[in-house]
């Protein structure tokens, strides 16, 4: 499935988007997954409280299935208007 | 229902004359326009806007739907901006038409509560001083949304 990242999510990991195959059943899975790669992610995953994230494009929470999903995005509450 | 989402700027006047232009059951036009605001002594550079791109547009049309269907709108226009802006341009404007004015203040006022934390699209100053922040998100932003 596809992850992205933006703004300082993107920042801290260093990249908009890449491609990850995982077994994780749940956002919450696949955060403990990246957490585990390397620091960038730890550091970006380190206080959920501040992260916000969309499974297909729909905001979610970290307790929602991934399966089937093709795009999960991860990304700082939102600063519109 | 009209969203719309681009890098480029857009005519206020006339997108406003052309949403309340014909109308002839709507007694009331609401326009909204949000604008790059410098934070004092001229220290704001540019305001960088990032987005969600394959959301955005449906985003901003489930939040419009809602807002046409719970004030029984006639119509209700979206522009959102992204990319660079200076102080003083203007970022996104909204537009409600309803029979009367009471809805379409309500709707618009419900229209920007949820584009600023629920339509995915991040802010960034970039200050006069080389230095650069993204806008953080406001707890009275998130409560805002609870007075719908």
């Amino acid at each position: 499935m596809d992850v992205l990242y933006f703004a300082w999510v993107r920042e801290r990991i260093g990249l908009p988007k890449e491609t990850v195959t995982t077994t994780a059943k749940t956002v919450a899975e696949l955060v403990a997954e990246l957490r585990a790669r390397e620091d960038r992610y730890e550091l970006a995953f380190s206080d959920l409280s501040a992260l916000r994230v969309a499974v297909d494009q729909e905001l979610t929470d970290f307790d929602a299935s991934i399966e089937g999903a093709r795009e999960v995005a991860f990304f700082p509450p939102m600063t519109g208007g | 229902m009209r969203i719309v989402v681009q890098e480029a700027p857009f005519d206020f006047g006339q997108e406003a004359e052309a949403f309340a232009n014909g109308r002839h059951d709507m007694g009331a036009i609401v326009t909204f326009t949000g604008v790059v605001r410098d934070f004092g002594q001229g220290g704001l550079d540019a305001m960088e806007i990032e987005h969600y791109p394959g959301m955005t547009q449906k985003a901003l049309e489930k939040i419009a739907s809602e807002a046409v269907s719970r004030w029984s709108l006639g119509d209700a226009l979206v522009i959102h901006r992204y990319g660079r802006m200076e102080p003083g341009e203007k970022i996104m404007m909204v537009a409600t038409a309803a029979p009367h004015r009471k809805d379409a203040f309500e709707a618009a006022e419900f229209l920007m509560d949820y584009l600023k934390s629920r339509a995915p699209f991040w802010k960034k100053e970039h200050a006069r001083t080389g230095k650069t922040d993204w806008v953080a998100a406001k707890d009275e932003d998130e409560d805002a949304l609870n007075r719908w």
